[in-house]
This record gives C-alpha cells, sequence and structure tokens, in this order.
C-alpha cells in the first residue's frame, strides 16, 4: 500500500503576522515557518495506516518554495519514507492541484491524505480540486478512518454539521484530515537523524507541463481595523443608550 | 544573530521546544506548587530520545553530540528548568559518566535500561560537609571486603535521589591519599544498606526531587567500579566539565524565556498612558539582557563544539577553563536577566501566577550547583596561571 501525503509550508500559527510594505502580501522577515497544522494530521494519519498495514510507504509531497525542504524533512523525522519537494512560485489553488495530479499519476497512490485547508490562505480547495481532477472519490473532513480488510475501501467518519457522517470510499480514494482525526506526533530525536538519510526529490513546477497561470491575483491585503479602547458604563440605562445610539446594534 | 547549527539541530531545538511546551507547559505550576514530578517524566522523554542524545546507538542513544544535547536542554529549560534538571542529571551525570568510563560490561548491563527510561539515574559526590570541597573533603568511604566493597557515609543535595533506581556514587577507596583515593561505583537503590533519609525542600527547581542519601554498610560488587580504582578524580573533572556546560545551555534557556515574557509585557502593560516598553529605563533593561543572553549564548555553543573534539578534560585542559568560564558567564547571566524580569513585571512578577518569578528561584540555583560561581573563578584563575597565558 502507498499512502501520498502533502506538507505545505506555512507560518507558525504563532507568529505575529504583519502586511508588507506594497500591501498584497504579509511582511515574511522574521516569520517561524511549520507544516501546516492540518497537514501534520494528514501525515500522522497516514503513518499509524502505515505501522497499521505493516507493508505501506508514505511519501510526503510539499508544493511550493525551495526552502519546504525544511517543511519536508520534519515529515520524514516523523517518520515518512521519502519526500518529493516540487518548486515554483506564486501558486495559487488551482495550480497546486494540477501539480498534485500528476505527483499522484506519477506515484499511483492507494490513499492521497491532505489536510483539510492551509491555515494561512484557508482557502480549503486543493484536495477537492485535486480528487475532482482526477476523477477519484473523495472524503473531506474526516475525524476517524478505517481501511477495509481487503484494502478495496476505506470507512471515513466525517464531522458534518449536528452530527456524524460516516461514508465508505473505493479506493484509491482522496481524504481530506480535519482537527480531530488524531494528534500528531513530535519529530523525536532518533526520527530527525534518520530523516537525513531518507530520500527528498525535487521537481521544478515548470517541468511537469501544467498551466500554472494564477486564476486569483491577490489586489491587496489589509489588517482587521484596530479595535478601539471599551468604556465602563455607569448603569443599564446608559448601556442601552449606547448600544442603540452609538454602536447601532439594538 | 547565526549560531550555524545544522539543520538537524534547529529541527531538534524546534521540535524540543514544542514537545516541552504543549507535555510540560499545562503542567509547570502544579510542579512548582507541590514539588511534584509526573511519574512518566523518563520514559517520555526517552520517547524523544532526550535521554540519549550523545549515547552510542548500540545503547539506544542517538549520538548526535555535545551541542546537541545542550540544546535539547537549553529548550527544555525555556518551559521547567527543575524537570530539565532531573533530565540533565539523569542523561548527564549518571548516563554519560558510565557512558565515557565503565567498561564494556556494565555499559551493556545499565544503560540500555537507563537510555530508555526504564531505570532512574542519579549521581552522588557532594556531602553534608562536603560541597566545594567536595574531593579533599569527601568522607564516604568504600572498604574492599572480599569481594565487595562495602560503602559507609552520606550525600547530599542529590538530585533524583528520592526516585532513582540506581546511583554513580563517589568514595574514598585510599583515605590516605586524597583526590587520589577516590572511586567511582554504580550502587543499586535496592542494595541492603542504601537509604533516602529525606526529600529536601527548596526555594526553587521544585519539581526536581533532591534528596539526602545515606549508606550503611551497603554492599556494592566489585564489578560495579566505574573506571580505575582510586581513579575517580579523573571521572569526576571530565565529568563536570561536560555537566557545566549542560547547566550553563539550561541557563540560556531559562533567561532566554525570561525575556521573551518582559518583551511581551513591555509592549502590553501600560502606565503613565504608554507602553512601559516607551521608557528608556525599560528599554535599556531589555536591550542588556539580549546582549547579555546572546554573548552566553556564543560562548556556550563554542564550548560546546570545543568538548565535542577536545581528546579530554579536566585539570590542566583548555576545556576546563572554558567550560568553566562558559557556565560562570551563562548562570550570572541569567540569574541578572531573570531578576530583570522579575522588575520589568512589576508587583505581576512578583505573584506566582507569573512564570518569571519561577525561572528567577529555579535558575539561581545554577550558581550554586555544579560549582559555585567562586569556585568556577578559582578554575578559571588556576588555569590562566597555570599556563601564564590565556591563549589556547
Amino acid at each position: 500500500m502507498k499512502i501520498l501525503v502533502t506538507a505545505k509550508r506555512v507560518p507558525d500559527p504563532e507568529s505575529t503576522i504583519k502586511v508588507n510594505s506594497s500591501g498584497d502580501g504579509i511582511e515574511e522577515a522574521g516569520i517561524k515557518w511549520v507544516v501546516n497544522p492540518f497537514d501534520e494530521i494528514a501525515i500522522e494519519e497516514a503513518l499509524r495506516v502505515k505501522e497499521a498495514q505493516g507493508d505501506a510507504e508514505v511519501v510526503v509531497v510539499s508544493i511550493g518554495p525551495s526552502e519546504a525542504q525544511e517543511q519536508l524533512r520534519t515529515g520524514l523525522a516523523m517518520g515518512a519514507d521519502r519526500a518529493i519537494l516540487v518548486t515554483g512560485e506564486n501558486l495559487d489553488t488551482s495550480a497546486v492541484a494540477k501539480i498534485l495530479v500528476k505527483i499522484v499519476e506519477k506515484e499511483s497512490p492507494d490513499i492521497v491524505i491532505t489536510g483539510k485547508q492551509a491555515i494561512d490562505d484557508d482557502s480549503n480547495e486543493v484536495g477537492q480540486m485535486t480528487a475532482q481532477l482526477l476523477g477519484w472519490p473523495q472524503a473531506t473532513f474526516i475525524s476517524e478512518l478505517k481501511i477495509a480488510d481487503d484494502k478495496s475501501s476505506a470507512e471515513c467518519t466525517r464531522e458534518v454539521d449536528g452530527g456524524m457522517e460516516t461514508i465508505s470510499v473505493p479506493l484509491p480514494a482522496l481524504i481530506t484530515a480535519d482537527l480531530r482525526l488524531n494528534e500528531p506526533r513530535y519529530a523525536s530525536l532518533p526520527g530527525i537523524m534518520k530523516a537525513r538519510k531518507k530520500p527528498l526529490e525535487q521537481i521544478e513546477a515548470a517541468s511537469l507541463g501544467v498551466d500554472t497561470t494564477p486564476k486569483i491575483v491577490i489586489k491587496s491585503m489589509a489588517p482587521p481595523p484596530a479595535r478601539e479602547a471599551g468604556r465602563i458604563v455607569e448603569s443599564v440605562d446608559e448601556l442601552v443608550t449606547a448600544l442603540q445610539s452609538e454602536a447601532k446594534v439594538l | 544573530m547565526n549560531l550555524e547549527l545544522s539543520a538537524e539541530q534547529l529541527m531538534l531545538q524546534d521540535s524540543a521546544f514544542k514537545w516541552a511546551s504543549e507535555q510540560w507547559g499545562p503542567i509547570v505550576e502544579k510542579c512548582d506548587e507541590e514539588d511534584w514530578m509526573p511519574p512518566d517524566l523518563f520514559k517520555q522523554a526517552a520517547a524523544m530520545g532526550f535521554l540519549g542524545v550523545s549515547v552510542e546507538e548500540r545503547y539506544g542513544g542517538s549520538n548526535a553530540g555535545l551541542l546537541a544535547e545542550g540544546l535539547v536542554a537549553e529548550q527544555l529549560s525555556r518551559i521547567s528548568p527543575a524537570l530539565t534538571m532531573s533530565l540533565i542529571a539523569h542523561s548527564n551525570l549518571c548516563i554519560g559518566n558510565i557512558a565515557n568510563n565503565a567498561g564494556d560490561e556494565l555499559k551493556d548491563k545499565y544503560l540500555p535500561g537507563l537510555v530508555s527510561g526504564q531505570l532512574i539515574g542519579a549521581l552522588g559526590l557532594t556531602e553534608p560537609g562536603a560541597g566545594s570541597d567536595a574531593l579533599y573533603g569527601m568522607r564516604t568511604r568504600a572498604r574492599k571486603d572480599g569481594g565487595v566493597y562495602v560503602l559507609n557515609g552520606s550525600k547530599m543535595f542529590i538530585t533524583n535521589a528520592p526516585v532513582c533506581d540506581l546511583m554513580l556514587v563517589y568514595a574514598k577507596t585510599d583515605p590516605e591519599a586524597g583526590p587520589r583515593g577516590i572511586s567511582a561505583f554504580i550502587v543499586e537503590r535496592n542494595s541492603p544498606g542504601f537509604s533516602v533519609s529525606r526529600k529536601i525542600k527548596k526555594a526553587g527547581m521544585r519539581g526536581s526531587p533532591t534528596g539526602e542519601v545515606v549508606f550503611e554498610d551497603c554492599p556494592v560488587p566489585e564489578q560495579n567500579l566505574v573506571g580505575q580504582l582510586n581513579g575517580g578524580v579523573a571521572v569526576v573533572t571530565r565529568g563536570l566539565d561536560v555537566e557545566r556546560l549542560m547547566v550553563a545551555c539550561m541557563c540560556l534557556g531559562a533567561a532566554h524565556e525570561a525575556l521573551e515574557h518582559s518583551i511581551r509585557y513591555s509592549l502590553e502593560r501600560k502606565q503613565f498612558g504608554k507602553a512601559i516598553g516607551e521608557f528608556q529605563m525599560i528599554q535599556a533593561k531589555l536591550a542588556d539582557m539580549y546582549s547579555q543572553l546572546q554573548a552566553a549564548r556564543a560562548l556556550t555553543y563554542t564550548v560546546c563544539r570545543q568538548a565535542e573534539t577536545a581528546g579530554r578534560g579536566g585539570k590542566g585542559t583548555a576545556l576546563t577553563r572554558d567550560a568553566a568560564s562558559a557556565i560562570l558567564v551563562a548562570a550570572e547571566t541569567a540569574t541578572r536577566i531573570t531578576n530583570h524580569a522579575v522588575q520589568i513585571h512589576g508587583g505581576y512578577g512578583y505573584c506566582l501566577e507569573y512564570p518569571v518569578q519561577r525561572l528567577w528561584r529555579d535558575i539561581k540555583l545554577m550558581e550554586i550547583g555544579a560549582g559555585t560561581s567562586e569556585i568556577r573563578r578559582m578554575i578559571i584563575a588556576r588555569e590562566l596561571l597555570r599556563s601564564g597565558s590565556c591563549e589556547g
């Protein structure tokens, strides 16, 4: 069995994000970069499937700048077997999905697991687009995964409004991981030492023969308006008046 | 500042800090308040590979070098110097000294259990009447009796003593010979005559259990002699060089965290209508804290790298001088930085709900343990005057 997982390079959720001087992106200097937390969950799930199956291979893929090698090394340190980095600039979700399709066609995995979304742009599109382009079944936002004994299908529990939905998808299939699927392991020191000997293949996006012209252009980016200081009111009447005449919410 | 760490070392730093933040962050206050150590501490750390960072692979270690071991100590110490100290007493003092000095039989017998966290280790050098003067003032005796050495005496301020399974113990085998009559032994906790007489209450480092150990006619098999008979002083001094570097790294971690808290607080806390970070007296403190931390860090990392390639340490070597320099600077820097951090936080800084006071109480020990600041200065001056130069 072969499992392909994604590892997008994103700013650490703890980082302070500022808009850059040209107003079309974020200030990247001084930011710490990590594996997209939902992709970490995807990697963990792939490793758990591998550990349960015994003879599975986990391939971790990143599409982005060459520095994304660091995120792939993290995936390898967690336990993935090998890594593929597709380098390219200014790739939107449609381009990433088309590139991912090429990698899937090359690798022929039984399952592709991605995070349900990346925490930088929160697009929540790549998994769905990739499944559509491949013509594969998809199970999105899953919180539990069970591979059938004959490995022909996967039972996926999805978190839907007001409850749980359990579906079965024939393999190969694409799965997107939600927050409660698992708790990712840490990269241990022995894992980190092993990771440096694992293969990491680099491919240029331009060599894959897909049109990566962005369909989305970011016109401008702005921080949320600064919050004004609150004030303490003396009475309920004053509060109601303020809510009516100033905040205009009543 | 680029400290020229490898990709693996950077990843190890990240992973160690993330692990400590998530696993220890929620319990550090309980550890401090109740002087409580989580029961699975050693096994959890072993699963991360943190008990055998610089131990050979065949004993379950990663052989990643002393700087890597120091980087782990630094990152863990950002969250809890106390729990880190217990891990260092186990991995560096106990495991490190056994790995560097014991024969294959003892290493095969004890190292795999220690590195995997199945066994908890400690080291016993200091005595109630012999602290800075440990080598001359040592009164614990080991008398040969057939196939065993019989230990009598007591050891004081022993980290992990209340929870340990075995202890590397120094004792006089030739009392007339002074430091040349000391030997090192591995003593198992369940040996008859081995007892931990009390758990000591401390001002800081709470959560790392410290005890007084008493040996009363405690028999130790002669096979458990570590290194040469009467050769204990070499084990002590070489071990202390490395221990001092690990303690220096712990100081960097606590100081780093105290500075991070101070920067954030200086941006948030408002007095006289503006953030306190806009006042020059706070700015001066922050600038000094950062500069001194980075100087201590550059020195400590450099000496860690030096120790990785040094043939031996101990008296008369550049490593002994430089390890003492690193810990002297790192520990005094850390007490100064944590002290400034409490001052910047004002009344809140002195309250138990804010973490800077814990770092301040914890890290003060590092000017006392592993040789006091005074002893460190004596060592550095001794080496300078011995060689007649500060070169080399």
